[in-house]
């Protein structure tokens, strides 16, 4: 298959050096765990406990409220203490479950089930009751997700393990430390779609889980590993699906259209849990590093954990730390207060000592043409940031700036330091504003 | 927490190029035709060159001062615009000229327009070309001094392509080898084409520019002037067509003032078509025109053209262009 990609992406420095090797350590929380109510795309769930309600681990306290939703399970036993707005990563105050630990862990029991004995019903619903939902980030419903409307379309599952966010490896240890769970997953998925072929996608400076997973594949019918070129959003959606597929899709097109679906390799693990196991989303790998860190390290995090708690377990910040961001350093979200929990889509928490951002003195465009060169969703940058300064909607639109998929590649490039992306985003929100009010 | 954390919306990391390490970039890659200037032409070329981009950076710092603005120099954008000026200009031009011709291209051309990123022309060449229009005379005056070490075109004393346009093509004196290494008139930076080629490769390497824009523009031209030698009858000739790649300011012009980013289109598809252009009006300028020259007029030309031909070269967005699915 060769070395796949897409046109444009960039090179920031990778720093997964710091975490790849460390082994997951498990972390037991200390304090409260919080249980925010959305932390997927759709509906918020609805609370099924009440304040003072006993709970176990695995025990669903709230339930899907819509098709587009999730239920949400706690992690620990222990009591409910009340369900109040809390703050979230990124930066929003959001209704939550709050559950005081008893540190006893009593779980409920789950049942397991054989793939063999579970029709595409049975698989669906097992997935909608474990709570899944895109682990990646987006946090979009696995079971919406799994079930277009022509299923037999689909010819491409795609495993997204790209990583493609500098420092974050809890992808990276999931695929090497959880390989067999990983293509289980997989085959379960398979089973939903019966022309379709899997494929687990790797940036190829991950050569040992390319090579292990290609060991491990090589005799399974329907599964095979991609190795993609190391270039961010190489593990964006429709990026990856161009690499694999070379089919391209838009803004307003989902990945079913070009007969795809892509799920994160965590999702994909979770499908294994939920389905063969039935054990719902309880916990999830958090990458701790960066240089403002004392000791960066993987843990394996039960979901509510503060987030705080895992800063001081890898050793607390250093005393020049600037900056703590939940996820990556293209897309997370900087946060001015580390008491967040972590939720499903957790997958990292960043803590950087030198803050580029603040550094920039920002200068005139020169239109240099960088960001066109960068942008892999094929629009200018430049251009479309001047429509935002302007407060141009047309223009913006015209110039197709609802195709713009916030990856932050021309605000990384730019030499003048322009916020392109933080520009180009506020724009979009506008737009959706004025076309609902419409 | 004792620590205060900044908090910005994403990206949270920047690449290490700015605008200034660009602009310093380019005087790194205009060094080396700027020495070989010095040393064909004498002391006086220093001078020049001297004189130009000091006035240059002194009009950029007054006009930030007296406007209240912040001040700019630190950019080195001023400094790439003096030295360009500079190699523009024969080295035995009266020393006020260059001074005014900053003047014109920092004042009028960038300042006037909203400085740095808002000109809509490259200012280097619209000084030239002020200069060039209001004293032709000084400007093409490439009078041989004590201190010029190049060879002399025995016909007329006049540059390799002043002397091609006299006296057509079989008969041009001056080698296309002595034109590639630059020993012939010419204005300060123009003439070797070699000294360009070793600023251009830095460009290169450091992905300052890339071939789009100097490969169509250099390429379109030798095509036209190739159909204008088979066109007239006259027959290919090699050595003409070497003449008048390496001759004059085309090589200048197509690596280091069409690549000017400001005044170039943003589309890829538009460098294309933007190199394209210049090619040709390059060459028709030459063949046809009533001077030796075209190079400057056809860049300052085909800057008034960047806004229209990136209106009709933008591409399609990712999953829109081509077949709809």
């Amino acid at each position: 298959m060769g070395i796949l990609t897409f046109k444009g992406g960039v090179h920031p420095y990778d720093g997964k050096e710091l975490s790849k090797n460390s082994p997951v350590v498990k972390y037991l929380p200390k304090g409260d765990m919080v249980y925010p109510l959305s932390q997927h795309i759709g509906a918020p769930a609805a609370p099924a406990v009440q304040k003072g309600d006993h709970v176990l681990a695995g025990q669903k306290i709230a339930d899907a409220a819509g098709f587009v939703s999730s239920p949400i399970h706690a992690s620990v036993s222990g009591t409910v203490k009340g369900i109040e707005p809390r703050l979230t990563a990124t930066g929003s105050m959001v209704n939550s479950i709050i559950i005081e630990n008893d540190q006893q862990y009593e779980s409920v029991e789950f049942t397991p089930a054989r793939l063999e004995d579970l029709s595409k019903e049975e698989i669906l619903a097992r997935i909608k009751e474990g709570g899944v939902v895109g682990m990646g980030g987006a946090g979009f419903p696995t079971q919406v997700k799994l079930a277009p409307k022509e299923p037999e379309k689909i010819d491409h599952i795609l495993v997204n393990g790209a990583e493609c966010e500098p420092y974050l490896t809890s992808d990276y240890r999931r695929m090497l430390d959880d390989s067999e769970k990983l293509i289980e997953g997989l085959r379960v998925m398979l089973k939903l779609f019966d022309n379709a072929k899997g494929y687990i996608c790797i940036e190829d400076n991950k050569p040992d889980c390319i090579a292990k997973l290609k060991e491990m594949v090589k005799d399974i019918p329907r599964i095979e590993v991609a190795e993609l070129m190391t270039k961010y959003p190489q593990g964006g959606e429709r990026f990856l699906i161009k690499a694999v597929t070379d089919r391209e899709i838009n803004s307003s097109m989902l990945p079913a259209d070009a007969g795809c679906v892509v799920d994160n390799v965590d999702t994909v693990i979770a499908v294994y849990e939920a389905v063969i196991l039935g054990k719902p989303v309880m916990d999830r790998i958090v990458t701790v590093t960066g240089q403002g860190i004392k000791n960066p390290q993987n843990f394996d995090v039960l979901s509510g954990t503060d987030m705080a708690e895992l800063i001081e377990a890898a050793g607390g910040l250093t005393d020049n730390v600037s900056k703590v961001i939940s996820g990556g350093p293209m897309m997370g979200f900087a946060m001015y207060d580390t008491h967040v929990p972590c939720i499903k889509t957790s997958s990292a928490c960043l803590c950087l000592e030198k803050d580029d951002v603040a550094d920039a003195q920002q200068t005139a465009c020169i239109n240099c043409g960088r960001c066109v060169g960068v942008c892999p969703g094929h629009v200018i940058p430049a251009r479309l940031a001047t429509f935002a300064e302007h407060g141009d909607m047309e223009s913006f639109q015209k110039f197709d700036g609802m195709e713009c998929c916030e990856c932050g590649c021309c605000s990384y490039i730019c030499p003048a330091k322009r916020p392109l992306t933080q520009m180009i985003k506020s724009m979009r929100k506008m737009v959706l504003a004025s076309r609902k009010k419409k | 927490m004792d620590q205060m954390l900044h908090v910005s919306s994403n990206p949270h990391v920047r690449d290490k190029m700015t605008t200034s390490k660009i602009m310093q970039l380019v005087v790194l890659a205009l060094l080396p035709t700027t020495l070989f200037g010095i040393y064909n032409f004498g002391l006086r070329a220093l001078l020049v060159v001297v004189i130009t981009v000091a006035s240059s950076v002194f009009f950029e710092w007054i006009y930030d001062k007296l406007m209240h603005k912040k001040n700019t120099i630190t950019d080195f954008s001023a400094v790439v615009t003096g030295l360009l000026l500079a190699l523009n200009m024969p080295a035995s031009i009266p020393l006020w000229m260059p001074v005014l011709g900053s003047a014109f291209a920092i004042i009028v051309v960038k300042q006037l327009f909203g400085g740095l990123g808002q000109n809509f022309m490259n200012p280097a060449l619209a000084g030239r070309c002020f200069l060039m229009i209001s004293f032709a005379g000084k400007m093409t005056d490439f009078a041989v001094s004590d201190s010029f070490r190049g060879v002399v075109d025995t016909v007329s004393g006049a540059t390799p392509l002043a002397a091609l346009k006299q006296n057509g093509f079989t008969d041009s004196s001056v080698s296309v080898l002595h034109m590639f290494i630059g020993d012939i008139q010419g204005t300060i930076g123009e003439t070797s084409a070699l000294a360009i080629l070793i600023g251009a490769a830095i460009l290169l390497v450091f992905k300052v520019i890339d071939l789009k824009i100097p490969l169509t523009y250099i390429g379109s031209f030798a095509v036209f002037v190739i159909l204008y030698m088979l066109g007239t009858g006259k027959g290919f000739d090699v050595n003409y067509l070497f003449s008048h790649i390496f001759g004059g300011g085309l090589m200048l012009g197509a690596w280091f003032m069409a690549t000017d980013y400001v005044t170039t289109p943003i589309t890829p598809r538009g460098q294309y078509v933007y190199g394209v252009c210049l090619g040709v009006l390059t060459a028709v300028f030459r063949l046809f025109g009533g001077s030796a020259e075209g190079v400057s007029y056809a860049i300052i030309f085909c800057n008034l053209l960047v806004p229209m031909i990136e209106r009709v070269t933008r591409h399609p967005a990712f999953g829109k262009g081509g077949k709809k699915a």
